[in-house]
């Protein structure tokens, strides 16, 4: 696993209070996970602190899964 | 329209003396003082560097660890306590209608630490707006019957009453009204703070509020003491089953007491100075034996709001004078607050449950710390002094007084 992904798995366990297990690439926030719509802004707003980018409210409505945050967080580094 | 009966069927208390009610209770009567030095942050620059805080409380024993991060202290403590009242009450909340039970709250602040964070954290930073999502819902006052309602499926009235340190007197006043009117059949009412903060300590330090007695924190709240020089802040919740009292004799429930009314009333005063000659506690202790058909003689034990200032102990007391004569004098006046400090808009949910306890186990707690009389003090009050006292209390007053001038008073009765 990659150091961003790893990273990023590590603020889903924190935030979601979901077992590092269920972090799965494919996994859903809202529908795998347990995130309501607040913790999915939460979750978006760390990535940012922790990889010291921003991500515009257009792109972070596509961030929906593990995956799709990590792929987005690799390009904008 | 005949107004319903109305009875305490469970209470939870969450206090700097007891995290259980039965831990409170053992603390109250054995004139334990909850005061210590701060914890929750570095109080070493403050003029008052101790508080009544809650002690040994992980809210994850609670609530489960993502919950509990969505939470403020505050309602980390309302939900703890309502818990503990609504398994107190036996209520079997899949056979009640849901409808017809409410969530009636207080808070005279709310989520400060979460405001004091998250400002602190956008102060701190480039000017960028990055408030954490669950920033004005962990915040808000309201929040925590919203959580207890969510919890429980209770779909009935759901709101929390704000005036200052008679929130949660507020809260129960409503509580009793709405079950009386026939609106709901059960209220889970009370009232929770978590105000020791570094924002809470420095604001009332800066009022002149807050005793600074540092050398000596378990004697510094000293309510009707000649010494007197302030206020304990306090933190914790209270929380009171509620229950219409056929409703409650139907599912054969244990019933600690009834309560029999309230009263309102301002001051029209000052924002934080009582009125000298208390006219409005007058008021409010006037109004509240009118609204339970209660004669002055009728009452055993009053649970002041004595908090142990300068100007509002004996204000009260006068005030204690007026209303009720010559049979002030056959009263248990009693403060509570020199054990568990002051829980603002707690205060009244804690001290109704000392009400009501007193109630139940014939014994008024006392008023500890007192070693030097206040000659501002009539004399011939019987002021629970240092010992808890025996006594068959079949009413007993609470009152609460809120910055703003707000002022709140319940009255509990020995079930006839």
């Amino acid at each position: 696993m990659s150091d961003i992904a790893s990273r990023v798995k590590a603020i889903i366990v924190d935030k979601l209070g979901v077992d590092e297990n269920e972090v799965v690439p494919e996994a859903s926030f809202t529908n795998d996970l347990g995130a309501d719509s607040l913790d999915t802004v939460e979750l978006i707003m760390e990535f940012e602190k922790e990889f010291d980018i921003q991500i515009p409210d257009d792109q972070a409505e596509n961030i929906a899964t593990v995956g799709q945050a990590v792929k987005y967080i690799e390009e904008a580094k | 329209m005949k107004l319903k009966r109305v009875v305490v069927t469970g209470l939870g208390a969450l206090t700097p003396i007891g995290n259980t009610v039965d831990e409170y209770w053992n603390g109250l009567v054995n004139g334990v003082s909850g005061a210590a030095p701060v914890t929750h942050f570095d109080a070493s620059k403050f003029k008052t560097q101790f508080a009544c805080e809650v002690k040994n409380f992980d809210p994850t024993d609670f609530i489960d660890r993502k919950e509990a991060r969505r939470m403020d202290r505050f309602a980390q403590y309302a939900m703890v306590t309502a818990d503990e009242a609504l398994k107190d009450s036996g209520i079997d909340i899949d056979k009640v209608n849901k409808y017809r039970v409410g969530v009636i709250w207080g808070a005279g602040i709310g989520g400060l630490e979460t405001f004091q964070e998250e400002v602190t954290n956008f102060a701190l930073g480039d000017g960028s707006p990055r408030f954490n999502p669950f920033f004005i819902p962990k915040m808000i006052a309201d929040i925590a019957p919203g959580l207890i309602s969510i919890k429980n499926g209770f779909m009935g009235p759901n709101y929390t009453t704000v005036s200052a340190c008679a929130s949660s007197a507020n809260a129960i006043f409503d509580a009793l009204n709405s079950i009386r009117l026939g609106a709901t059949d059960v209220v889970v009412t009370g009232g929770s703070e978590a105000a020791v903060t570094a924002a809470g300590m420095g604001g009332f330090n800066a009022m002149h509020a807050m005793s600074t007695r540092n050398d000596d924190p378990k004697t510094a709240s000293r309510p009707f003491d000649a010494n007197r020089d302030g206020f304990v802040l306090g933190e914790g919740s209270g929380a009171l089953v509620l229950e219409e009292y056929e409703h409650a004799i139907a599912r054969g429930a244990k019933i600690y007491a009834e309560i029999v009314g309230g009263g309102l009333s301002s001051d029209a005063y000052h924002m934080t100075a009582p009125h000298p000659e208390g006219i409005g506690v007058v008021a409010v202790m006037e109004n509240c034996l009118e609204n339970a058909g209660l004669k002055s003689a009728d009452v055993d034990a009053i649970n002041t709001h004595g908090t142990s200032t300068p100007l509002g102990d004996v204000a009260e007391l006068k005030a204690i004078g007026k209303v009720f004569g010559e049979n002030a004098y056959n009263i248990n006046i009693n403060s509570t607050k020199s054990m568990t400090g002051h829980l603002l808009g707690a205060a009244g949910a804690i001290e109704a449950i000392a009400s009501i306890l007193a109630i139940e186990k014939g014994v008024v707690p006392p008023t500890i710390n007192h070693s030097t009389v206040d000659e501002n003090i009539d004399p011939k009050l019987n002021l629970t002094l240092n010992k808890a006292q025996k006594r068959d209390v079949k009413v007993a007053m609470s009152n609460t007084f809120g910055f703003g001038g707000h002022n709140a008073c319940v009255v509990f009765k020995k079930l006839d």
